[in-house]
């Protein structure tokens, strides 16, 4: 066999991996691009009246829409004049506020990224914690918990909010129902309620996937001759079950993860908050298409990204991804 | 191998009424709620004791009285006339997606796993590449180019939902393929779409049926969630998702009960659709082992 072996092949391969994720990052990014610049193809009317929102505008507008976009060139020309000036940060001018979309975006981007991260903790906190302690303890404990999460992974993030609202924020009075708040203590206490909308389903569906793999690896000759040969409790669980269960968890947290990237805008509408979810709903109702293309190239974007870091995560978890075996 | 590789003899509705009964209590549960939703989403607005679209100032937030179960809403509508036919878009929405995305993302798994090869890997990887756009998303994109309203919301889904669809299948389709009796068909000189049409997709349609239910689920939250929005079905016209933004001020002010029961509706159907479709899934897997 004259293959190298060992930590050398591993690496190399984990290499490729992530160059053939990074070409098909690039591809998707692409594709989104451009179907999101080709919206403005498809709206009816001419893209000036598209990018007006069917608003009249003086000719000095026109013109300066024309020079931007470029509208006289043959269409792909235009589409990679968009695409340059968004990879430099300039995604172009609402119509509705004239201001600078990038500018609005900025000043947004953080409700989101901190909704979206806080939701993310809680789903791996609370999603895989309970999840291994269920799938550990066969009893009423996981009963109870497959009940209850077949029940919530069925509560839309918008029902999950009306139901926290009406309880936590009405009722019981512990959180504010609705705004972004200001200052650090603030920002926590009224970006829970959100957060927990947003988590809910989620944290559900990550949990019962969390149970089922960690039953499954539990039931495994390996894991039953650990424990008959006495090696403690603990480590049989991070080392024998966990770790191996970690693919179908990675997986499910990632792309449960990812999903919460879109599904922000629904909790940002119910709660009142000042993020780029919320915006992108409002700039949709007004027709602003210049915003609707700019917050979704940032959201794909992120969304892609996601996906990418996780798949990047498999082959750190499991050596057998890089090597081109089959993770179970 | 339990099951015989050739379509099964039975008719279409017998297969469908085995293949129900064995998903035991809970599945047949299930399917009676949907049977229900299904039964509203068509007469809802016959059985509807008022009108659900003529408002009344006088009697806005008023609770449930006599004859009005559950109250009324914000412009005085009677909240069980709206739920009721509220039931017809949340229902007839979700269907719609389904209807496009299943058969599509079929067509492209069967094609691609029949070709093998460089087709294959070109449908595959330009699957992974098409995944990359959310659903809600792409909603909310088509609501700002062609306006709000849930034909758009459908369409948007259904292409988001498609890659999702095939690239599911597509494992399916190809341990199939590999199937003795579908080699045994080719040497007979059977034409390809013929043992796809006849043989091949029938005998993966239990999967199918389990794919298109979880489908139907995601689609319902997504579509009401869009409706949410105020880009999806637009109000006066009754939606479960509609009901919920416009009576979302009612929870600020002690009122309710309009936003949760139409809440409610969406979640005992999501319910009812989810356990369904696992246990149509778990079947699907079993029989293939």
């Amino acid at each position: 066999m004259g293959q190298p072996t060992g930590w050398g092949r591993l690496k190399r391969m984990r290499w490729r991996l992530f160059a053939r994720r990074l070409a098909i990052l690039i591809a998707s990014l692409l594709i989104a691009s451009f179907v999101i610049f080709a919206a403005l193809y498809l709206a009816p009317g001419n893209p000036v009246a598209a990018l007006s929102g069917g608003r009249p505008l003086p000719p000095g507008s026109i013109h300066v829409l024309d020079q931007r976009y470029h509208l006289n060139e043959p269409f792909l020309t235009q589409y990679w004049y968009w695409l340059d000036n968004a990879l430099h940060g300039n995604l172009g001018i609402s119509i509705a506020l004239r201001e600078n979309v990038s500018t609005l975006i900025a000043s947004r981007i953080w409700t989101t990224a901190g909704l979206v991260l806080y939701a993310s903790v809680i789903i791996v906190v609370l999603g895989v914690g309970l999840g291994i302690v269920s799938g550990l303890r066969p009893g009423r404990l996981d009963t109870s918990t497959l009940v209850v999460t077949a029940v919530s992974a069925a509560i839309p993030a918008f029902v999950a909010a009306i139901a926290l609202i009406l309880l936590f924020a009405v009722k019981l009075r512990w959180f504010p129902a609705l705004g972004n708040g200001t200052g650090l203590v603030s920002n926590i206490r009224h970006f829970t309620l959100p957060a927990v909308a947003l988590a809910f389903a989620s944290l559900a569906i990550v949990a019962r996937v969390t149970r089922a793999a960690v039953r499954t690896e539990s039931d495994r000759e390996h894991v039953q001759t650990a424990v008959s040969r006495g090696i403690p409790d603990r480590y049989v669980i991070w080392r024998h079950i966990v770790r191996n269960a970690a693919i179908p968890i990675t997986t499910i947290t990632g792309i449960t993860i990812a999903s919460l990237i879109a599904v922000a805008a629904v909790v940002e509408v119910a709660f009142g908050l000042n993020g780029l979810g919320a915006y992108l709903v409002q700039a949709a109702q007004s027709k602003d298409i210049a915003v609707v293309q700019g917050i979704s190239l940032v959201l794909v974007t992120a969304f892609v990204v996601v996906n990418l870091l996780v798949d990047v995560l498999y082959t750190v978890l499991d050596p057998r991804v890089a090597l081109g075996g089959s993770p179970r | 191998m339990s099951a015989v590789p050739l379509a099964s003899e039975a008719s279409p509705p017998g297969r469908a009424l085995a293949l129900l009964r064995a998903t035991g209590p809970a599945g047949i549960a299930s399917a009676i709620v949907l049977a229900v939703a299904a039964f509203a989403a068509v007469i809802g607005p016959l059985l509807a004791p008022y009108d659900p679209n003529l408002p009344n100032l006088a009697l806005a937030w008023v609770g449930p009285v006599g004859g009005h179960l559950l109250g009324y809403d914000f412009e005085g509508r009677d909240v069980l006339s709206r739920l009721l036919a509220g039931a017809q878009t949340a229902m007839l929405g979700p269907l719609a997606v389904v209807m496009i995305s299943v058969p599509g993302g079929t067509l492209i798994a069967v094609t691609a796993a029949w070709c093998r090869g460089a087709s294959d890997a070109v449908i595959s990887s330009g699957l992974n590449v098409l995944f990359a756009f959310p659903g809600i998303l792409l909603a909310l994109l088509a609501a700002a180019v062609f306006g709000a309203g849930l034909p758009a919301a459908v369409l948007a889904l259904s292409a988001a939902y498609t890659p999702y669809v095939a690239r599911v299948l597509r494992g399916a389709v190809l341990k199939e393929r590999s199937q003795p009796y579908v080699a045994a068909l080719e040497v007979q000189g059977a034409p390809a779409t013929l043992i796809c049409l006849r043989h091949l997709v029938p005998n993966i349609a239990p999967l199918i049926a389990a794919q298109a239910t979880i489908l139907f689920g995601y689609a319902m939250v997504d579509l009401a969630a869009i409706s949410f929005l105020g880009l999806g079905v637009q109000p006066p016209t009754a939606n479960w998702g509609v009901m919920i933004s416009e009576n979302q001020v009612g929870l600020l002010e002690g009122y309710p009960l309009p936003a949760l029961t139409a809440g409610a509706c969406i979640v005992v159907v999501v319910i009812a659709v989810n356990v369904l479709g696992e246990r149509l899934f778990d079947q699907a897997q079993d029989a293939r082992r």
